[in-house]
Protein backbone atom coordinates (compact mmCIF):
# COMPACT_ATOMS: atom_id res chain seq x y z
CA UNK A 1 0.00 0.00 0.00
CA UNK A 2 0.73 3.77 -0.75
CA UNK A 3 0.05 6.19 1.93
CA UNK A 4 -1.06 9.63 0.57
CA UNK A 5 -1.50 12.92 2.40
CA UNK A 6 -3.14 16.29 1.61
CA UNK A 7 -2.03 19.36 3.71
CA UNK A 8 -3.26 23.19 3.94
CA UNK A 9 -5.75 24.32 0.95
CA UNK A 10 -5.75 21.20 -0.75
CA UNK A 11 -6.81 18.95 1.97
CA UNK A 12 -9.83 21.42 2.43
CA UNK A 13 -10.38 21.01 -1.43
CA UNK A 14 -10.33 17.99 -1.37
CA UNK A 15 -12.10 17.21 2.07
CA UNK A 16 -9.54 14.52 2.39
CA UNK A 17 -6.56 14.59 4.27
CA UNK A 18 -5.41 10.86 3.64
CA UNK A 19 -5.88 7.96 2.08
CA UNK A 20 -3.84 4.56 1.04
CA UNK A 21 -3.60 3.17 -2.63
CA UNK A 22 -2.66 -0.22 -3.65
CA UNK A 23 0.50 0.23 -4.89
CA UNK A 24 0.06 -2.03 -8.34
CA UNK A 25 0.76 0.17 -11.55
CA UNK A 26 2.28 3.36 -9.45
CA UNK A 27 6.17 3.86 -10.63
CA UNK A 28 6.44 7.32 -9.77
CA UNK A 29 4.22 9.75 -8.48
CA UNK A 30 2.41 11.25 -11.39
CA UNK A 31 0.82 7.71 -12.21
CA UNK A 32 -0.89 8.55 -8.52
CA UNK A 33 -1.97 12.06 -9.73
CA UNK A 34 -3.36 10.43 -12.76
CA UNK A 35 -4.98 7.69 -11.10
CA UNK A 36 -6.45 10.20 -8.54
CA UNK A 37 -7.76 12.39 -11.04
CA UNK A 38 -10.12 10.21 -12.29
CA UNK A 39 -12.01 10.60 -8.76
CA UNK A 40 -14.05 13.83 -10.56
CA UNK A 41 -13.28 17.43 -11.38
CA UNK A 42 -12.28 18.77 -8.41
CA UNK A 43 -9.70 15.77 -7.69
CA UNK A 44 -7.92 16.56 -11.16
CA UNK A 45 -8.10 20.23 -11.24
CA UNK A 46 -6.60 20.38 -7.35
CA UNK A 47 -3.85 17.77 -7.94
CA UNK A 48 -3.02 19.27 -11.70
CA UNK A 49 -2.57 23.19 -9.93
CA UNK A 50 0.85 24.46 -11.97
CA UNK A 51 2.65 24.99 -8.53
CA UNK A 52 1.14 21.83 -6.41
CA UNK A 53 4.08 20.63 -3.88
CA UNK A 54 4.73 16.87 -3.81
CA UNK A 55 7.24 15.05 -0.88
CA UNK A 56 7.97 10.93 -1.23
CA UNK A 57 9.43 9.47 2.08
CA UNK A 58 9.35 13.35 3.70
CA UNK A 59 11.59 14.47 0.68
CA UNK A 60 10.49 17.10 -1.97
CA UNK A 61 9.52 15.34 -5.33
CA UNK A 62 8.40 15.62 -8.79
CA UNK A 63 6.20 14.13 -10.93
CA UNK A 64 8.88 11.88 -11.88
CA UNK A 65 10.31 10.42 -9.25
CA UNK A 66 9.60 6.74 -7.97
CA UNK A 67 7.48 5.30 -5.66
CA UNK A 68 7.61 2.09 -4.15
CA UNK A 69 5.08 0.14 -2.50
CA UNK A 70 5.16 1.09 1.54
CA UNK A 71 5.83 5.20 0.74
CA UNK A 72 4.29 7.78 2.26
CA UNK A 73 3.68 10.08 -0.71
CA UNK A 74 2.40 13.81 0.17
CA UNK A 75 1.06 16.93 -1.95
CA UNK A 76 0.60 20.10 -0.43
CA UNK A 77 0.16 24.17 -2.21
CA UNK A 78 3.28 25.99 -2.00
CA UNK A 79 4.94 26.67 1.61
CA UNK A 80 4.10 29.59 3.29
CA UNK A 81 6.08 29.24 6.41
CA UNK A 82 8.56 31.67 7.68
CA UNK B 1 22.82 22.35 16.30
CA UNK B 2 19.10 22.83 17.70
CA UNK B 3 16.19 22.48 15.53
CA UNK B 4 12.69 22.79 16.91
CA UNK B 5 9.28 22.55 15.81
CA UNK B 6 7.21 23.91 18.60
CA UNK B 7 3.57 25.38 19.92
CA UNK B 8 5.40 27.24 22.70
CA UNK B 9 7.26 30.75 22.24
CA UNK B 10 10.45 31.21 22.71
CA UNK B 11 13.34 33.74 23.86
CA UNK B 12 15.53 35.56 22.16
CA UNK B 13 18.34 36.03 24.81
CA UNK B 14 17.98 32.53 25.99
CA UNK B 15 18.69 31.08 22.18
CA UNK B 16 21.42 33.64 21.94
CA UNK B 17 23.10 32.50 24.75
CA UNK B 18 22.67 29.30 23.87
CA UNK B 19 24.70 30.13 20.60
CA UNK B 20 27.55 31.95 22.88
CA UNK B 21 27.73 30.29 25.70
CA UNK B 22 31.28 28.64 25.81
CA UNK B 23 31.91 29.32 22.41
CA UNK B 24 35.37 31.18 22.05
CA UNK B 25 35.86 30.28 18.69
CA UNK B 26 32.95 32.08 17.05
CA UNK B 27 33.18 35.87 16.85
CA UNK B 28 29.85 36.70 14.90
CA UNK B 29 25.95 35.79 15.83
CA UNK B 30 23.77 36.30 13.58
CA UNK B 31 19.76 36.34 15.02
CA UNK B 32 16.57 36.82 12.59
CA UNK B 33 13.17 36.57 14.49
CA UNK B 34 9.68 36.49 12.30
CA UNK B 35 6.74 37.44 13.08
CA UNK B 36 2.96 37.89 12.92
CA UNK B 37 2.78 41.37 11.32
CA UNK B 38 -1.11 43.62 10.86
CA UNK B 39 -1.61 43.35 7.49
CA UNK B 40 -0.42 40.95 4.39
CA UNK B 41 -1.34 40.67 0.90
CA UNK B 42 -4.38 43.42 1.37
CA UNK B 43 -6.17 41.77 4.48
CA UNK B 44 -6.26 43.19 7.95
CA UNK B 45 -5.29 40.29 10.45
CA UNK B 46 -6.12 39.60 14.30
CA UNK B 47 -3.87 36.28 14.33
CA UNK B 48 -3.17 33.01 12.27
CA UNK B 49 -2.49 29.47 12.80
CA UNK B 50 0.64 27.55 11.04
CA UNK B 51 -0.41 23.95 10.03
CA UNK B 52 2.74 21.96 9.36
CA UNK B 53 3.70 18.36 8.35
CA UNK B 54 4.83 17.11 11.04
CA UNK B 55 6.55 13.99 9.77
CA UNK B 56 8.61 16.33 7.09
CA UNK B 57 8.99 19.37 8.84
CA UNK B 58 12.41 18.24 11.41
CA UNK B 59 13.55 16.48 8.47
CA UNK B 60 13.12 19.73 6.07
CA UNK B 61 14.77 22.21 8.60
CA UNK B 62 18.11 19.45 9.38
CA UNK B 63 18.53 19.51 5.40
CA UNK B 64 18.78 23.57 5.06
CA UNK B 65 21.12 23.37 8.16
CA UNK B 66 22.89 20.89 6.54
CA UNK B 67 23.09 22.48 3.17
CA UNK B 68 24.22 25.65 4.63
CA UNK B 69 27.12 24.43 6.62
CA UNK B 70 28.35 22.63 3.35
CA UNK B 71 28.29 26.05 1.50
CA UNK B 72 29.73 28.38 4.63
CA UNK B 73 31.82 27.55 7.76
CA UNK B 74 29.88 27.78 10.92
CA UNK B 75 29.94 27.43 14.44
CA UNK B 76 26.38 27.21 15.92
CA UNK B 77 23.09 26.98 14.47
CA UNK B 78 19.22 27.19 15.74
CA UNK B 79 16.25 27.72 13.62
CA UNK B 80 12.55 27.43 15.62
CA UNK B 81 9.42 27.54 13.84
CA UNK B 82 6.26 28.13 15.77
CA UNK B 83 2.79 26.04 14.11
CA UNK B 84 -0.41 26.21 16.40
CA UNK B 85 -2.69 29.40 16.96
CA UNK B 86 -0.66 32.70 17.00
CA UNK B 87 -1.89 36.56 17.86
CA UNK B 88 -0.90 39.36 16.33
CA UNK B 89 2.82 40.50 16.94
CA UNK B 90 3.90 36.77 18.19
CA UNK B 91 7.28 35.84 17.37
CA UNK B 92 6.90 32.82 14.44
CA UNK B 93 10.09 32.12 13.63
CA UNK B 94 13.85 31.95 15.18
CA UNK B 95 17.24 31.50 13.10
CA UNK B 96 20.12 31.85 15.14
CA UNK B 97 23.57 31.22 13.55
CA UNK B 98 27.28 31.73 14.90
CA UNK B 99 30.72 31.66 13.27
CA UNK B 100 33.97 33.06 13.19
CA UNK B 101 33.33 36.08 11.24
CA UNK B 102 30.52 37.91 10.57
CA UNK B 103 29.87 37.33 6.58
CA UNK B 104 29.29 33.93 7.10
CA UNK B 105 27.36 34.34 10.12
CA UNK B 106 24.88 36.49 7.67
CA UNK B 107 24.66 34.83 4.58
CA UNK B 108 23.69 31.35 6.33
CA UNK B 109 21.07 33.10 7.99
CA UNK B 110 19.85 34.75 4.77
CA UNK B 111 20.39 31.50 2.90
CA UNK B 112 18.30 29.57 5.79
CA UNK B 113 15.14 31.97 6.14
CA UNK B 114 15.26 31.78 2.35
CA UNK B 115 15.08 28.27 1.95
CA UNK B 116 12.87 27.71 4.76
CA UNK B 117 10.54 29.93 2.91
CA UNK B 118 10.10 27.37 -0.54
CA UNK B 119 11.12 24.06 0.82
CA UNK B 120 9.44 23.39 4.37
CA UNK B 121 5.95 22.14 4.76
CA UNK B 122 4.53 25.12 6.92
CA UNK B 123 1.30 26.86 5.63
CA UNK B 124 0.03 29.95 7.16
CA UNK B 125 -3.78 30.59 7.52
CA UNK B 126 -4.86 33.91 8.25
CA UNK B 127 -7.97 35.06 10.83
CA UNK B 128 -8.69 38.17 9.31
CA UNK B 129 -11.66 40.91 9.52
CA UNK B 130 -13.04 39.08 6.72
CA UNK B 131 -12.90 35.93 7.51
CA UNK B 132 -10.01 33.29 7.32
CA UNK B 133 -7.60 32.75 4.48
CA UNK B 134 -5.07 30.55 3.50
CA UNK B 135 -1.59 33.04 2.44
CA UNK B 136 -0.85 32.65 -0.98
CA UNK B 137 3.16 32.13 -1.50
CA UNK B 138 4.43 34.73 -3.04
CA UNK B 139 8.03 32.62 -3.90
CA UNK B 140 7.89 31.14 -7.03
Amino acid sequence: MIKILFFAQLKETLDCCELELDGDGIAEVKDIIELLSQRGVVWAKALNAEKLMMAVNQDLAKANTQVNDGDEVAFFPPVTGG
Amino acid sequence: MVVVVQQADFDLNQEYQTLIEGNQTDGAVVTFCGLVRDFNQGHEIIGLTLEHYPAMTLKALEKIEAEARERWTLGRVTIIHRVGDLDLGDQIVFVGVSSRHRKDAYAASQFIMDTLKTDAPFWKKERTTTGPRWVESEMR
